[in-house]
This record gives C-alpha cells, sequence and structure tokens, in this order.
C-alpha cells in the first residue's frame, strides 16, 4: 500500500479548500492598529477540498477499529458503537447550544444530564453522580479530592492512599496529582487483596484504598465487604475505580458493597466510542456523606424545572470548565435507555460468558497464572512461549498478520509477560472462534517457526516500528528540512 | 435494541464447553450477599424510532437553539465546514482504540502528528501533544508544568483569565504546596503591569494571560512575558479563541515558554460545553516535563517512515506515580476534527476567518457604542467585548429574550460589583441583519 504523505507535502499555494460569503459588513484594518499582528502562517496547507477528503479518507483506511474485528483489550471494554448513538449526538436541537444559555431555554439538555445522573446512581448503587470529569483519569482525580475534602471535614486529609500491586497507572498517578503518597498493597496467590497485608498497612494515615473490582485480572475482590471494613474501621474510604464495570451490571453494584466513591468510563462500558483516545467520559458517583463535596454546578429537580446550583460552599471546585463532555454522555444515556433493565444486565451475563469460553479455549496453549475464577476478562502469560524466544510482543504483533488486534500487553505489572483478554459482550462466536484460532496459530507457530513472529508483522500498512530511535531522536513536528519523502 | 451477537445454537454451545446451564453460573465468585436481589429500576428497553423520540423531543425543550445568540465566553460559536463532520464520522475514525499498537494504527498517529505540527504553526511553538480536555484544564496542566520545572510556589494568574479556567487551576494546585495571586486589570481591560510589577518575585514560578481576555480584549504579551523572564518566571499564554490565531502574532513570538488554551473554535459546535479540545505547546527545552500523549515520526523495518506514540516515560502508563500528569484518554476525536478544520481552511482561508471576525465585531461594537449611555473598553479586541450600560443588564436581558435574542453573558465587569455589563461575542456566523437586529432591539429595551 502506498504511503500517505503528510498534507504540508501535497500543500502548494494558490489551492483552496473552503470560501466565504462575501463580507456584508466593511473592512477594518484600522480597528487592530496597534496590535502586534502575525506574518502568514508558515507552512500552513493550502489544498483542496478533494485532496482533504482524499487524504483523510485514505489514512482512515490504515485504522484497525470496532468496525473492522475484534480488541480483545483487557480493562479497556471495547464494544460495539451502536451508530444510532452518533446520530443523536449529533441532532443540531442539542448539541447548537451554548453551555452558558439561561437554563430556562435548555431545559432539554439538562433534562439529559439529570436522567443520566439518575440512572447510573441505580445502575451502580450509589446516592449522586456528577457528569463532569471528561474520563476516567479525570474522575480518578475528582475521587481522590472529593476524599480529602471530606476527610478534611471530618479532621484530617491524611497522608497517604492504597493501592494493589495490580492497579492501572492512572490510579497512582492520580493520588499523588491530588498529593497523596502511594503505597502498594500486595495481591494473594488468588490474585486478589491480601486482607494481612491490607492489615498491616491500613493505617492511620491512610486516607483511602483504590480498589478495582473486579481487578485487573477479572477476579472478583470477593471479600470486598472485609476490605471496605478494616478501611472503614481506621477511618478511611473506599475508592472503587470502576473501569471493569462491564463485568457487574444488573448482577450486584458497587454502592451495595461498601464503596464510598466510584467512577465510571462510558468510554467503556456505556458503549460511547474510543475515536483513536477520546473524547470520554468519567462520571464519578459518591455516597450521601460526600455529596456536598461535589464540583459544581450540581443540577437539581426544582418542581417540573432543573435548575443549575452554585451555591456549593463545601465544592471541591470545578475540574473542567462547564458541565462534562456533554455530547458523549448523550450517548451513554440513549445506550441505557436502548438496552432497559434486562438488556443492561445481559451485557454483563454475555460479557463474562464470552471471556469465560475464550479462557476455556486457551487454556492448554497458553499459561494462566491464576486457578481462580474470572469474569469478563482474563490475564495469560508469554511463560510458554518465552521457551522458544518468543514474547507477548511477538505473539501481539503476529496477530495483526491474522487479522486481530492485540490485547492488552504487560499489564497488569504483576503477571510477567501478561496478555490480557477481554472480548466484551457483542462479540459473535464467529469472531471468538476466529481469536482464539489465531492464538492457537501462533502458539503452534512459536514451536515450529519462531522466526516468523520475531519479524512480524509482515502483511501490515507499516512493519514493526523503531519505537527506540522515536524517542532518542524526537521528530514531534513536520518542518520544511524534515521532509522525507518514500 | 440488542447490541448482542450470539445465537441460541451459540450460546448452547458455548455454555456446554464451560458446563454450565446459563450465563449467571458463571458469577458463583460473587458472594450472594452482595448480588442484586431485583431488577434494575431503570426505563424499560427502547427502538430505534423511540429513542429518536426522547431525543428530539428533549432537542424541542431546548429554546435555545430557535433564539438568535450573541454569547462567547469561551464557547464560540463558527461555521463548521461539511467535511468535518463526513469524515470525522467515519468507522475508522470513530471506532479505533488508542493507537498503542501502532501497525495498525498509523491514520490515527499521523493525523496526531499533522495535528501536532499544525498547532506548532499557529502559536509559534517547538512541540505540540494530542491534547487535553479544555481549555481550563490546560490552563491547569500549564501550571503544574511550571511549578515542576522551576521548582517555585506562586503562580500569578490574570484576573482577565477566563474564570472557570480560573476556578479549575485552584481546583487543580488545592492540595499542592502552590500559592496563587491574581493580577489586576485597568479600565482598557488589560492586565495592570504595575500590579504585575508589584507581585513578581524570586518565588514566582509562572505568569498566567489569556489574550484574547475573558473581556474580549488583546493583551501585550511581549511586555508580559519580558517581565517574567527578567524574573526568572515563566510565561505561560492560555488562547480560549483559537481562530484569533490565524491573525494575531502567536504567543510563541511574543515570549511565550508554554501556549495552551481551547481548540473548540477550530470545529467543534458548541456542544452545551463539551467535548471540547485543550491544546498545549512548549519550548523543546521542556519537553521532559511536557504532559499529554505525543506521537513522533520513526522508521520501520524496511526504512519507511511511520509514526508511534513517544516519550511515553512522561507518562502515567509507565511512570505511574511520577507521571507528568495523570491524563489517559484525551479528545482525539476532537483533535481529528480541528485537524481536518485546519486543513481546509488552510493558510488562507483561517486568515481570512479571523478577519472576518474582527470586521463583524467592529461593526456591532460600533453600532453598540452609538446608543444612549453606552460605554466600552479601550483595549484592542477580537470578536468579544464587554459593553457597559446605565442600567441593570436583566432588565435590557429580559426585552432581548422576548425577541428570542440571547445578548451575551452578564459579567461583573470593570468596576466591582457592576451589574450593567455584558460580554458580547460576534463572529462570522452573524450577519449584519442580526446584528442590526440586536441593536434595534437594545435600543427599544433602552428607552423603555
Amino acid at each position: 500500500m502506498i504511503r500517505e504523505p503528510l498534507i504540508f507535502e501535497i500543500s502548494d499555494p494558490g489551492k483552496r479548500a473552503y470560501v466565504l460569503p462575501e463580507s456584508d459588513v466593511p473592512a477594518r484594518e484600522d480597528a487592530l492598529e496597534d496590535v502586534p499582528l502575525r506574518d502568514e502562517i508558515a507552512g500552513f496547507p493550502q489544498v483542496s477540498e478533494i485532496e482533504v477528503v482524499r487524504h483523510f479518507t485514505r489514512l482512515s483506511q490504515t485504522n484497525y477499529c470496532i468496525d473492522i474485528g475484534l480488541y480483545p483489550l483487557g480493562s479497556c471494554t471495547m464494544k460495539y458503537n451502536p451508530k444510532i448513538n452518533e446520530k443523536l449526538a449529533g441532532l443540531p436541537g442539542l448539541s447548537a447550544v451554548h453551555p452558558l444559555a439561561p437554563e430556562e431555554s435548555v431545559q432539554g439538555n439538562l433534562e439529559i444530564l439529570k436522567r443520566s445522573e439518575e440512572l447510573l446512581c441505580e445502575i451502580t448503587g450509589m446516592d449522586a453522580f456528577t457528569l463532569q470529569p471528561s474520563a476516567g483519569a479525570q474522575g480518578e482525580l475528582l475521587g481522590m479530592m472529593l476524599i480529602r475534602a471530606c476527610l478534611t471535614g471530618r479532621g484530617d486529609p491524611r497522608t497517604t492512599v492504597l493501592i494493589p500491586d495490580s492497579a492501572h497507572g492512572t490510579n497512582p498517578s492520580s493520588a499523588h496529582v491530588c498529593g497523596y503518597k502511594v503505597r502498594e498493597v500486595k495481591s494473594n496467590p488468588e490474585g486478589t487483596i491480601d486482607l494481612d497485608d491490607l492489615e498491616a498497612n491500613m493505617t492511620e494515615e491512610v486516607a483511602a484504598i483504590m480498589i478495582t473490582n473486579p481487578n485487573t485480572l477479572g477476579v472478583f475482590e470477593k471479600d470486598i465487604r472485609k476490605i471496605a471494613s478494616i478501611v472503614h474501621a481506621r477511618g478511611g474510604l473506599v475508592y472503587m475505580d470502576g473501569a471493569n464495570m462491564n463485568a457487574l451490571m444488573g448482577t450486584c453494584r458497587p454502592g451495595d458493597m461498601d464503596v464510598d466513591v466510584i467512577h465510571l468510563n462510558l468510554h467503556k462500558t456505556f458503549s460511547t466510542p474510543h475515536g483513536g483516545g477520546g473524547p470520554g467520559s468519567g462520571p464519578v458517583g459518591v455516597k450521601l456523606e460526600m455529596e456536598p463535596y461535589l464540583p459544581m454546578p450540581v443540577l437539581n429537580r426544582e418542581g417540573k424545572d432543573l435548575r443549575w446550583d452554585f451555591d456549593r460552599p463545601q465544592s471541591i471546585g470545578k475540574v473542567r470548565s462547564f458541565f462534562g463532555n456533554f455530547l458523549v454522555v448523550v450517548k451513554a444515556l440513549a445506550y441505557i435507555l436502548a438496552l432497559g433493565p434486562d438488556g443492561i444486565r445481559e451485557v454483563s451475563e454475555f460479557a463474562v460468558l464470552n471471556a469465560n469460553y475464550i479462557r476455556k479455549s486457551l487454556e492448554d496453549e497458553f499459561y494462566l497464572k491464576y486457578e481462580t475464577d474470572t469474569l469478563h476478562e482474563c490475564v495469560f502469560s508469554d511463560k510458554k512461549q518465552l521457551e522458544y524466544g518468543v514474547s507477548n510482543l511477538d505473539i501481539a504483533k503476529r496477530l495483526i498478520d491474522l487479522g486481530v488486534h492485540p490485547p492488552t500487553m504487560s499489564f497488569p505489572l504483576i503477571v510477567h509477560g501478561a496478555l490480557m483478554i477481554e472480548p466484551t459482550e457483542t462479540e459473535s462466536k464467529r469472531d471468538l472462534d476466529h481469536f482464539i484460532e489465531a492464538m492457537k496459530r501462533i502458539a503452534r507457530e512459536a514451536g515450529e517457526n519462531p522466526d516468523i513472529l520475531k519479524s512480524a508483522p509482515h502483511h501490515s500498512y507499516v512493519r514493526r516500528l523503531d519505537e527506540t530511535k522515536a524517542a532518542r531522536n524526537p521528530v514531534l513536528r513536520w518542518t520544511a528540512e524534515n521532509e522525507t519523502r518514500d | 435494541m440488542s447490541y448482542l451477537s450470539l445465537s441460541d445454537k451459540d450460546k448452547k454451545e458455548m455454555l456446554s464447553k464451560l458446563g454450565v446451564d446459563s450465563p449467571g453460573d458463571l458469577f458463583r465468585s460473587i458472594p450472594d450477599e452482595i448480588k442484586l436481589k431485583r431488577r434494575l429500576r431503570i426505563p424499560e428497553a427502547l427502538s430505534e424510532p423511540e429513542m429518536l423520540e426522547y431525543f428530539e423531543h428533549a432537542g424541542l425543550r431546548n429554546d435555545f437553539v430557535k433564539g438568535l445568540s450573541f454569547l462567547g465566553a469561551g464557547a464560540y460559536p463558527h461555521v463548521i465546514p461539511t467535511v468535518v463532520d463526513y469524515l470525522s464520522s467515519r468507522g475508522e475514525f470513530v471506532s479505533p482504540y488508542t493507537p498503542y499498537q501502532p501497525e495498525v494504527s498509523q491514520g490515527t498517529l499521523q493525523i496526531i502528528f499533522e495535528f501536532q505540527s499544525l498547532i506548532c504553526q499557529l502559536t509559534g511553538m517547538d512541540i505540540a501533544n494530542a491534547s487535553l480536555y479544555d481549555g481550563a484544564s490546560g490552563a491547569a496542566e500549564a501550571v503544574l508544568m511550571a511549578q515542576r520545572l522551576t521548582r517555585k510556589s506562586k503562580v500569578l494568574v490574570a484576573k482577565t483569565l477566563n474564570p472557570q479556567y480560573l476556578q479549575v487551576i485552584c481546583t487543580y494546585i488545592r492540595n499542592l504546596d502552590v500559592e496563587l495571586e491574581e493580577i489586576n486589570f485597568n479600565e482598557s481591560g488589560r492586565i495592570d503591569m504595575d500590579d504585575l510589577r508589584k507581585r513578581m518575585d524570586d518565588t514566582t514560578a509562572v505568569v498566567v494571560t489569556q489574550s484574547p481576555n475573558f473581556y474580549g480584549v488583546i493583551e501585550d504579551l511581549q511586555a508580559i512575558s519580558d517581565l517574567a523572564h527578567e524574573n526568572k518566571a515563566l510565561s505561560a499564554v492560555v488562547v480560549s479563541e483559537a481562530v484569533s490565531l490565524g491573525l494575531l502574532k502567536p504567543p510563541g513570538e511574543q515570549g511565550a515558554d508554554i501556549v495552551t488554551g481551547e481548540a473548540q473554535s477550530l470545529g467543534m459546535p458548541l456542544s452545551f460545553g463539551g467535548p471540547f479540545l485543550g491544546f498545549m505547546a512548549c519550548g523543546k527545552k521542556f519537553v521532559r516535563q511536557f504532559p499529554g500523549r505525543i506521537a513522533g515520526q520513526t522508521a520501520d523495518e524496511d526504512g519507511k517512515r511511520g509514526y508511534v506514540l513517544t516519550l511515553s516515560t512522561r507518562e502515567q502508563h509507565i511512570r505511574r506515580e511520577r507521571a507528568t500528569s495523570n491524563i489517559c484518554t484525551n479528545q482525539a476525536l476532537c483533535m481529528l476534527r480541528a485537524a481536518i478544520y485546519m486543513e481546509t481552511l488552510g493558510k488562507d482561508g483561517l486568515r481570512e476567518l479571523a478577519v472576518r471576525n474582527v470586521d463583524k465585531a467592529q461593526y456591532a461594537l460600533e453600532k453598540l457604542c452609538e446608543l444612549p449611555g453606552v460605554r466600552k473598553l479601550s483595549g484592542p479586541i477580537f470578536n468579544e467585548f464587554v459593553l457597559e450600560f446605565d442600567r441593570p443588564w436583566h432588565e435590557l436581558e429580559g426585552v432581548l429574550r422576548g425577541r428570542g435574542l440571547f445578548g451575551g453573558l452578564a459579567v461583573g465587569g470593570f468596576s466591582s460589583g457592576n451589574d450593567r455589563c455584558v460580554l458580547c461575542c460576534v463572529t462570522e456566523v452573524h450577519r449584519r441583519g442580526d446584528i442590526d437586529l440586536l441593536v434595534s432591539t437594545l435600543k427599544e429595551a433602552l428607552k423603555s
């Protein structure tokens, strides 16, 4: 496939892709006489509309995506993105609305926000939700801020947050941005939190524990209420990273498991598209005690109307401008309304069925560190393949040749050479079997022909890329000098 | 609706392979006492036509859409070329994952590289990232970055910064050892350089200014940056109306060390506030402390050019608690829209658009200032301006609303406790007739 050039490389003076209407007001160059103005925007493209369309269309064709095939990415919940949701978020009646418009003139959008909060409360068993955070990580940060505010309100914010050794990188990162120190809690041989290690680490300096349930191994923390009681007994709070909510919906609720604060990822569990890296949305749900600290403004029902409440003296402030990623929330609300109570429960049931089917199908070929029951995801390792010098990286790159996106790699850190697999509930048995066959083939090739794995991928738009060179000699933008044509 | 894909036969086969009767049997690891014993109390499932009806009905309850609005203040109405929606709705752009596997993500990665390059060109800086959540969190990340770089604890922020951005900065620094002071402004609407000089000392990490500022006024960025540098502080410039960069001298050519802000104007609808598009750019020497995802150019095994996410040791998935930011998912699809927008408008188009905004705003400003008792700030503006009336704005607003007009945002204005000021935004979407209608309706309102 011919390499698509950079837009700057096909740009030339005299080409236009867009035309403004004739101006109906006088030209006013004099208005900015005393203001430094720029020269022309050096290097900015000059192309025609067809060139823009071909450029982006060709580039799109080099992307793998859910609309093409499975993403068995653990903890990412890459489920199908319903097309109706795109249409709904594009309705001008919803999207052409200014966030600062007077409340009376935007009751429709306010109803969408409030309804979403209420439904998320019911699904998670929490008392109140904020839709302000733009992504899971921002939700985690907000969760940490709420914990700090709540404990400060009780008299002592404390200094430390406990995080299991299997946690996602955003957990310690978010705790740190909030000014907390991080202390690791070990996992036991079943892959769940070691209760003795927790007891030992749960001191009066600990503000909270950040848990993921089911954890990043796909294992349900069955001692969750005991974990919560150990933490609560010493005055701490329980934060749940809700990234793995896809395993639980309709079956159990974090609020019923003594969780104090939770964040959700709408771009995971609630089907809003990943878009190649966002926009997501990371709503945060809390129990009543933390409600006063929620970011402002808060949306309240007053009779038939919805009103913003800015009078929130205990609020932690704002984590972003306006109200959050509203159009992303529209898609999540649409999803919940489309599925209803039975559909929502079936999401989790079939997510767990699909994952267990894969686990059972591959447990002979690939090493499973933990024998424990798993729910919606499972973590294999490259241990057996390492005997032939084949690592999880090679397995990943060979999967690309076989038409599948690789699973999550090298995470969680407690499994060496990890391959974390989460198919989600929207995959057909045919697509699951295609993935299983590809993995079995790779396991065979590891023994018979390891070189074909180590030099993979062979059939992709680019071969294996030199990431070391990219970091050592960073080229992070186009300039006329660093043009390299193929 | 249902998005499941298993046939009855499939389910039977899979359940049989697992030795269970139903999917519910696979949840035995969840203690019974925790399990929900009832159905979720959420509305029964809807079909597509019913969903359309629900959301279209919500749209009808938004009277705003039927009116004529001059609201800006951090969210700007602009025309969006058709190709932006068309191209960004492709499944290959909407439904992929983050490009951690570069061999199957060259589309996304090359577009990130192009976006970074375009932002560098617009802002006059060396490096840009793949996006942040919005302008407000961009401002907060800039403060945190400056603090990490200088190891100093005082942050000076212009009072003319968008108040929501200030609020977000304060929320982010609350739990850190950072002390924030606000710089006053004068009757021009620009920050007071004497006040800035007074507050600056050797504990100052960074000066944060917005231009055009919240009141629409263009600041003297060179003077501010020079003063910051004299005191070994950094100059961080926030741009909340990205179209202004099509005409105004970029902050990078006026001494800025960090440029951040909001790129919603480059192809995002008003969206009731989100998703928007934060951007950030800085000088090469600060790259190790720069937050956010970055794409870099490299070569593959055959020596052919390709793109990868790079310098990941700054990020949370590698560095965990020592990362430069906790950001993971950012605003990639919005970034794509902005890249399409910028490449479509192009060098000449973006400048013409910026000039058009100036012309429209000047026309409106001139006509409005002819009204009795109306005053304006003396500083130069781009496409937003503050007007002070001789009576409370909410009285005038009532008349405007009655005619379906949203005249602007009530602001405290330059004298504190002033309820007679409004912040008005005029862009290329406003026709001469729209502006004339605003003027004539206000004229009427002032008479009554």
